[in-house]
């Protein structure tokens, strides 16, 4: 079985977060960079199953050129290899884009399952596996927080605010997963050694068929950016006997009851 | 740097935040002695920094160590000296044992899953190893140990102590580094010491009570000549400046 784990450089969910006024892109110098926590999950997934089974696990990413070390400790985590697209032609690729050159990589590649996280902690997007799903044409289950993966299927939970419900689909599929899963394993110093002797293929946008400037697919169009709003200091709500009542006036003026 | 070396130092420095840096006031309050996170640290490759790869050793260089250390004492100080001490214990034997004792211990060492406690203090000597008074006398293949050692760190939970002992002529030249299993009839500990912010490890108790018992107080068997191995090896918060 062929396991492919889609990740992500992310500048780190601790460090502050920019954007690029200019250009709308993410200040990547902003922060230190780092492998998604998400997508890191969604690979203990995949490794915990090659543990105990015949699977190949591939780290797959669309990245600019120095990600190549972020994406490797992918491999020093227990990967077997790694694909990683790196293209300038592709710098502010919209969700459209990423998940058709993904889709391209990894027909190319070709897989039983892949695993993505829910959503990046970067873009928030969250709607990249079920693009990659319809991309490729296969089931898709989205947001599991247990997942089973047998010989010709894969199954597992997922919660909501109301219950939870039990999925399943035959392979190959495309599935993410939610924090619910468990923590990545540490990457090992014999792990991080033996990394740079696996296979890391990089590819280009044309190596997949995929033209950046394709007017004839539809695309997002940035129109306006701005900077965050500084925080402002909330409304204390002093309780004189009427606590309760002001909460409740002010849930209903700003429209939260 | 390289990338690799890079990722070998990224890697500890998580595990030092998650992993120590959280847990570090707590443990030297409590004076608790985090065995099971040593074994994790084990799993990352840190039981056995620069020793060989055939004995499951990560076989880095002084220099990696050195920087390996510095982010571990960032997360705790007197955990990262524990580890560095366990590692002095698992060179030495993977430096001057011989096979048997190689194939015996620096696995479980590298991994962890013994850990080693280095005892050279003594009451009466401080960390002056040339001036200790613990005897080793030759009996058969192995040697009878008499002395009384301070402030052993990890005394207690350790599967194997290397004890310095003098065999020889007076100086650091007539003592040798003696391998103690945990449980060699005679091996005692003493109470655990007070030190102040320096808990957690429990460097502490006193080993190898002498005169408490008529039976010799520790059997070993000899691993080196311990002066020069102590001098090369002394490492690597105290690099830092700490200590």
């Amino acid at each position: 079985m062929k396991i492919i784990v889609i990740v992500k450089e992310v500048p780190d969910t601790y460090g502050e977060r920019k954007l690029d006024l200019e250009t709308g892109l993410a200040d990547r110098a902003a922060s230190e960079p780092v492998l998604d926590e998400i997508g890191e999950r969604a690979l203990e997934v995949a490794l915990s199953h090659a543990d105990a089974n015949e699977a190949e696990v591939v780290v797959m990413s669309m990245a600019p050129e120095r990600a190549a070390a972020t994406i490797r400790k992918g491999l020093a985590m227990g990967a077997a290899s790694a694909v990683q697209v790196a293209d300038p032609g592709l710098a502010g690729a919209d969700l459209g884009l990423t998940a058709r050159t993904l889709a391209a990589a990894i027909r190319k590649t070709g897989f039983d399952l892949v695993i993505t996280g829910n959503l990046s902690t970067d873009g928030s997007g969250g709607v990249l596996p079920a693009m990659l799903a319809e991309l490729l044409d296969v089931p898709n289950l989205t947001a599991l927080s247990s997942v089973e993966i047998a010989a010709d299927s894969v199954s597992g939970g997922r919660d909501s605010d109301d219950g939870t419900m039990r999925l399943s689909a035959k392979l190959p599929a495309v599935i993410s997963i939610t924090e619910a899963l468990p923590d990545a394993r540490f990457p090992n110093f014999k792990g991080i050694m033996a990394a740079k002797k696996k296979p890391f293929e990089t590819l280009a946008a044309a190596d997949l068929g995929i033209d950046p400037q394709d007017l004839s697919v539809a695309a997002s169009i940035m129109t306006a950016i701005a900077e965050k709003p500084p925080r402002s200091a909330g409304v204390k709500i002093t309780d004189e006997g009427d606590g309760g009542v002001k909460i409740a006036e002010f849930l209903v003026e700003n429209r939260l009851a | 740097m390289t990338e690799e070396r890079d990722a070998l130092i990224q890697a500890v420095r998580e595990f030092a935040d998650l992993e120590l840096a959280p847990n570090a006031e707590r443990w030297d309050a409590e004076k608790h002695f985090p065995v099971d996170t040593l074994r994790l640290a084990g799993q990352l490759g840190l039981g056995g920094e620069s020793v060989r790869e055939d004995v499951g050793g990560s076989g880095l260089s002084r220099l990696d160590a050195v920087a390996m250390f510095e982010e571990l004492a960032k997360g705790d100080t007197t955990i990262a000296a524990y580890i560095s001490i366990h590692n002095m214990v698992a060179w030495m034997i993977d430096t001057y044992g011989d096979d048997a004792q190689r194939e015996r211990w620096v696995p479980g060492l590298a991994a962890m899953t013994d850990l080693g406690s280095y005892c050279l203090t003594e009451p009466g000597a401080g960390s002056d190893a040339a001036a200790i008074t613990t005897s080793a006398r030759r009996d058969g293949d192995d040697y009878v140990i008499n002395g009384v050692k301070q402030f052993v760190s990890g005394a207690g939970s350790s599967a194997v102590h290397l004890v310095m002992a003098r065999t020889g002529e007076p100086g650091s030249r007539g003592i040798s580094a003696i391998v103690v299993p945990d449980g060699t009839p005679g091996l005692g500990f003493g109470r655990n010491e007070e030190k102040m912010g320096w808990h957690a490890p429990r460097g502490h108790q006193r080993d190898h009570a002498a005169g408490r018992r008529a039976e010799p107080s520790g059997r070993g068997r000899v691993t080196t000549n311990a002066g020069r191995a102590v001098r090369d090896r002394r490492p690597s918060t105290r690099d830092l400046g700490y200590a």
